[in-house]
């Protein structure tokens, strides 16, 4: 940090780098101004980020220790929400609300194949604030010009670039197959599967995809590992070119993000968030 | 957070007291999503946004009430089930509960 910092600059400054910074703040238990200034109370803050210690206090030692683990399980997943503890940290009591303002890096998107497909897909990618890297082994078609919109355009094997890449990969990022080619896509899905990456989907008709299959279970996938991919890629809404295969993936990786099946709302009922 | 960091720096480096109303729970339908967050400061001077334009008016107030010392930092609610707030009219007939405080830390 630059400046001999509070925990607003230190947290403004993380924002603005786009690094991952969590702020916890008592917004609930004995109020401010309270006998003591040492035990937990309204307002309190503790700033949390990966591998940094923490600033500021919440008022308790083991209260901190505690919101700090649990802050940055939610900056992994990306949530901000109201967390109750008791006064030392204790779970399932209510003593203390604290919210935990999570400021997450962009989730990440890794497209395996240089297609037409892949213009479409990372444009929409974009628009829902991906960080996106397309990547292809054939350097005439993995180019800048032809990717412009893209992050990053890498022209390497899906193996090597998921052996530099793959322990970065969370349950808030994708990794989508679209070369229709087994001698990518099968080194591109055997490379995501140990990553903890969130979405693997992988493109191609289901012809395309029991072949596919075999050629995975030959390099050594199990048949639990195979459910993990969606194959056929993207959501049953009848798309056909480009752009509109790409709303059916990226709707199918927000259903799997929130854990929805993707029927119409109009066909259910209760909240829609 | 991201959109009043420029307001905010911009009023503290002129010695202006700034409150800052965040959301941190919503149910049913909220128009903004928990840590979305408007800024306020002395003279009333607003930045940021806690839902679609609806309450916005009414946590002014609260941020004034605040840097004056007639209230302290706390949960604020509004929602169609308060009646007040029901004045204010959240067009989404959700509940949405806010953090306000003074950024003094």
């Amino acid at each position: 940090m630059s400046e001999a910092a509070g925990i607003y600059e230190a947290f403004r400054d993380a924002i603005r780098a786009e690094e991952p910074v969590a702020l916890a703040t008592i917004i609930d238990g004995p109020q401010a101004g309270a006998v003591s200034d040492v035990r937990p109370q309204a307002g309190a803050k503790l700033l949390v980020q990966p591998d940094a210690p923490t600033m500021g206090t919440l008022g308790d030692s083991d209260l901190d220790r505690v919101v700090e683990r649990d802050a940055l399980g939610m900056l992994d997943a990306g949530i901000s929400e109201v967390r109750h503890y008791g006064q030392h940290g204790e779970a399932r009591q209510m003593d203390l609300s604290v919210f935990v303002e999570c400021h997450a890096r962009r989730p990440h998107m890794v497209i395996f194949g240089a297609v037409d497909f892949t213009r479409a897909l990372a444009s929409q990618a974009k628009l829902l604030g991906y960080r996106v890297t397309v990547c292809d082994a054939r350097e005439v078609f993995a180019t800048r010009r032809r990717f412009p919109m893209a992050d990053e355009v890498v022209v390497d094997w899906p193996n090597r670039l998921l052996d530099r890449i793959g322990d970065e990969l969370g349950p808030r990022d994708a990794v989508c197959v679209l070369t229709h080619d087994h001698k990518f896509d099968v080194p591109a899905i055997v490379g995501a599967l140990p990553t903890r990456v969130g979405y693997l989907g992988a493109m191609g008709s289901r012809t395309t995809h029991e072949k596919r299959s075999e050629r995975l279970r030959e390099a050594g996938v199990t048949d639990e590992q195979l459910e993990r991919v969606m194959a056929p890629i993207g959501l049953d809404i009848g798309g056909r070119t480009p752009e509109e295969t790409a709303v059916s993936i990226v709707a199918e990786i927000i259903a799997a993000h929130t854990g929805r099946q993707a029927p119409r709302l109009k066909d259910g009922q209760g909240r829609i968030h | 957070m991201d959109e009043i960091l420029d307001d905010i720096d911009r009023w503290r480096a002129v010695g202006q007291r700034v409150a800052v109303a965040r959301v941190v729970d919503i149910e049913g339908s909220g128009p903004r999503d928990p840590g979305a967050a408007m800024a306020v400061n002395e003279e009333g001077e607003v930045a940021g946004s806690v839902s679609g334009g609806c309450v916005e008016g009414a946590v002014v107030g609260e941020a004034l009430e605040l840097l004056g010392g007639r209230r302290g930092p706390g949960i604020t609610t509004f929602g169609y089930s308060d009646d007040e707030a029901f004045a204010v009219g959240l067009t989404c007939g959700g509940t949405i509960h806010l953090f306000v405080e003074e950024l003094d830390w």
